[in-house]
């Protein structure tokens, strides 16, 4: 299941680092952070809850990129 | 400005004016010292927090800690030994006024691109009887339902025109600034624009399925694969900090050291100032922010031209571009049957013309399609007698009580008529009345009108070998190649065929040369998949061309195939031309500080310079529409 969210980031790299973070938490399947449009575009694995996993993809976001913000 | 932004420029007022205040007062010792630590606190603070964060994430090695630990070396050094805090301050403020600036520059030329991806439509007009207008939901509209839109509306959904004339402007799906003249039983796509007057339309399509989502999704999506240019550099950030950390640490130990044991005073203070300059100058933004943004903007730009490029690496890819294959129906010709030349009709043309057009009037095949195009007026039905199908051969009808015979060579030999063989290259569609020849039609292709120019483009911007590939006969294949100036052909090919020819072609050219195969998406998604660089043109409406191509190019002009290899040119133009500029600059600035040549000031300026100077770079790969 794939979910869009907005996201702001300042960086274009900033936006690369938040993607390969995000893409080592469990439940993600992939991701995808469009810097221009300012999106994260997550896609969960089956029977990850979206809610939680999100959680934790953006406290592993903050982690390497402090002054990111997810909209969920 | 964001409030981000605001709240960084109002820190940078506060504590420039505090430095040039604090220049003026005469105070010496630990109260100097404190009285400097409020700009620099006011200035620094987040960049101090972002690198103990760092340190505790187990991220350390990045532009933050290199920031902190100069400054705070220099601010204790000033402490110890020379009293001059002003070069720690300095440095913090001129860093941040270059990330401002930067993240000032990128957020204008963001906004401006997504703008322009702004295509998704936010309601729907659904009429009830008495004719009022209610605004819905695009997701909440069922298949089949008649929807309004109107003069300056997007359209939300794709669907067929019920009622009302109108012209749509294209250009935020397509890149095409000539708006499109639409009418009843027109197909129309969802994302573009109603210019002059109200339409009906009833919806074919789901918003999920429509193709404003199609593109929307695409465009999101893109970027996911990255170039090895950027590959590159995040390896490189990963060893090159530590390493100019280790560099440092060497520069500020070992020559005192080595003084030592030749018994000469150490001079620590000197040293170590130039190790932190030597941190400060080392500092790598300028890379890893101007590279990515290059090929986002580069993306970014293309797509504002109609040119959906699916990921960073395929950009690199179309730059290196040295063999193009082109499928022939579709991409370089129209892909519709045009009736081009009546040869020896033994009646008027246009007689002839009628005759044919009554006999295939019940014909849904595109060559009997393109006859009764050519007639183009209404048919009276009436006249038409007994119609016999001649599979594969063409048809014998009876028309005005007589017998009239419209196929190919085969049914005239069958009817014991001699067909007079054509020498143009095309389909010919023979004729026989009562029994007796009456000419033939020649119907062909027709190649798109910018197709010539298209390939000179392609071969003046770089590419070496074009290929055609067809399933077509010889004589029209190598007919049209002629035209074109396509340097090689294959004809009589099965979709099959096509995927063998083209990992054929694929084998012999050279290792890192690219090989694009250009299709319309209709049954050569295999051959899409197979060639380094997929690129689908026409592609608005068409999943499949969506889902196997690699660039897709939503109007069908064949002019944007060069376009798109000019735009991937320059995006990576910029590219090297950043790598370059910022290592040679840092190369020099390094050394030099080593030496102890620059100071700190230098050393701020160079790297908040070269920064500057790559995202401004960067961002050129945005304007492409002159390209």
């Amino acid at each position: 299941m794939k979910k869009t969210y907005k996201i702001e980031v300042d960086c274009a790299n900033c936006a690369n680092k938040m993607e390969d973070a995000a893409k080592k938490v469990p439940g993600v399947a992939d991701v995808t952070v469009n810097f221009m449009a300012q999106k994260m575009i997550v896609d969960f694995s089956e029977g990850a809850d979206p809610a939680s996993t999100m959680k934790q993809v953006v406290s592993a976001c903050k982690k390497v990129e402090d002054d990111c913000e997810i909209y969920l | 400005m964001n409030k981000k932004q605001k709240k960084i420029l109002i820190r940078i007022i506060i504590s420039a004016a505090l430095l040039i205040i604090l220049h003026f007062i005469p105070v010496s010792g630990i109260p100097r010292f404190l009285l400097y630590l409020i700009p620099y606190g006011v200035i620094g603070y987040d960049i101090l927090k972002k690198a103990w964060k760092g340190i505790l994430n187990r991220q350390v090695f990045d532009e933050n800690f290199l920031m902190a630990v100069a400054t705070l070396g220099a601010l204790a050094l000033g402490l110890l030994k020379t009293g001059d805090y002003e070069e720690a301050v300095a440095v913090m403020l001129f860093y941040q006024i270059g990330e401002l600036f930067q993240s000032y520059a990128v957020g204008k030329s963001r906004r401006n691109i997504s703008e322009l991806m702004d295509i998704r439509p936010d309601y729907a007009n659904i009429e009830d009887a008495d004719g009022n207008l209610t605004r819905v939901d695009p997701d909440e509209v069922a298949i089949g339902t008649v929807i309004v839109i109107n003069p300056g509306e997007k359209v939300p959904l794709d669907g067929i025109v019920e009622n009302g004339k109108s012209s749509l402007n294209t250009s935020a799906l397509t890149g095409e600034s000539v708006p499109r003249d639409v009418g009843p039983g027109d197909e129309i796509f969802s994302g573009c624009i109603n210019m002059n007057s109200v339409l009906r339309i009833r919806t074919t399509k789901e918003f999920g399925e429509s193709t404003v989502s199609k593109v929307l999704d695409l465009v999101e999506n893109a970027s996911s694969r990255k170039s090895k240019s950027e590959n590159f550099i995040s390896r490189f950030a990963r060893w090159y900090t530590p390493v100019v950390v280790c560099c440092a640490l060497a520069l500020a130990l070992l020559p005192p050291l080595v003084r030592l044991l030749m018994s000469l005073p150490p001079e620590w203070g000197e040293w170590i100032y130039r190790a932190l300059t030597f941190l400060v100058i080392s500092c790598p933004c300028a890379l890893v922010i101007s590279i990515p943004l290059t090929f986002f903007a580069g993306i970014g730009g293309a797509g504002k031209e109609g040119i959906l490029v699916k990921g960073s690496n395929y950009l690199e890819a179309l730059s290196k571009t040295g063999t193009v294959v082109f499928d022939k129906t579709g991409t370089l010709t129209m892909g519709v049957f045009d009736v081009v030349d009546v040869h020896h009709s033994s009646l008027d043309r246009q007689a002839l013309l009628e005759y044919a057009a009554l006999a295939e009037c019940a014909s849904s095949h595109p060559i009997g399609m393109s006859i009764k195009k050519a007639w183009g007026k209404p048919l009276d039905m009436s006249r038409v007698g007994k119609v016999e199908e001649i599979g594969g051969n063409g048809v014998v009808v009876e028309i005005d009580g007589r017998q009239v015979a419209a196929g190919n060579s085969r049914l005239m030999r069958s009817l014991s008529v001699e067909p007079i063989e054509c020498r143009t290259a095309g389909t010919i569609v023979h004729m026989a009345i009562n029994g007796e020849y009456a000419g033939h039609f020649v119907i062909a292709d027709v190649v798109k009108p910018d197709a010539k120019e298209a390939i000179a483009a392609l071969k003046r911007s770089g590419v070496r070998r074009t290929v055609m590939l067809t399933g077509d006969g010889k004589a029209v294949a190598e007919q049209v190649a002629a035209e074109l100036g396509i340097d090689q052909v294959w004809s009589n090919l099965l979709p099959g065929d096509k995927v063998t020819k083209v990992e054929e072609l694929l084998a012999e050219k050279p290792e890192k040369e690219m090989l694009a195969f250009v299709g319309d998406g209709i049954n050569d998604a295999p051959v899409l998949g197979r060639a380094d660089l997929g690129i689908a043109m026409g592609a608005m409406g068409s999943d499949a061309a969506i889902e196997a191509a690699d660039v897709v190019l939503m109007d069908d002009n064949p002019l944007k195939i060069s376009k798109s290899i000019r735009i991937a040119r320059k995006c990576m133009r910029i590219v090297y031309q950043n790598i370059i500029l910022a290592l040679c600059v840092k190369a020099v600035c390094l050394v030099l500080g080593a030496l102890g040549i620059a100071n700190m000031w230098l050393a701020v300026f160079a790297d908040v310079g070269v920064m500057i100077i790559a995202v401004l770079n960067a961002i050129r790969a945005l304007f492409v529409s002159k390209l």
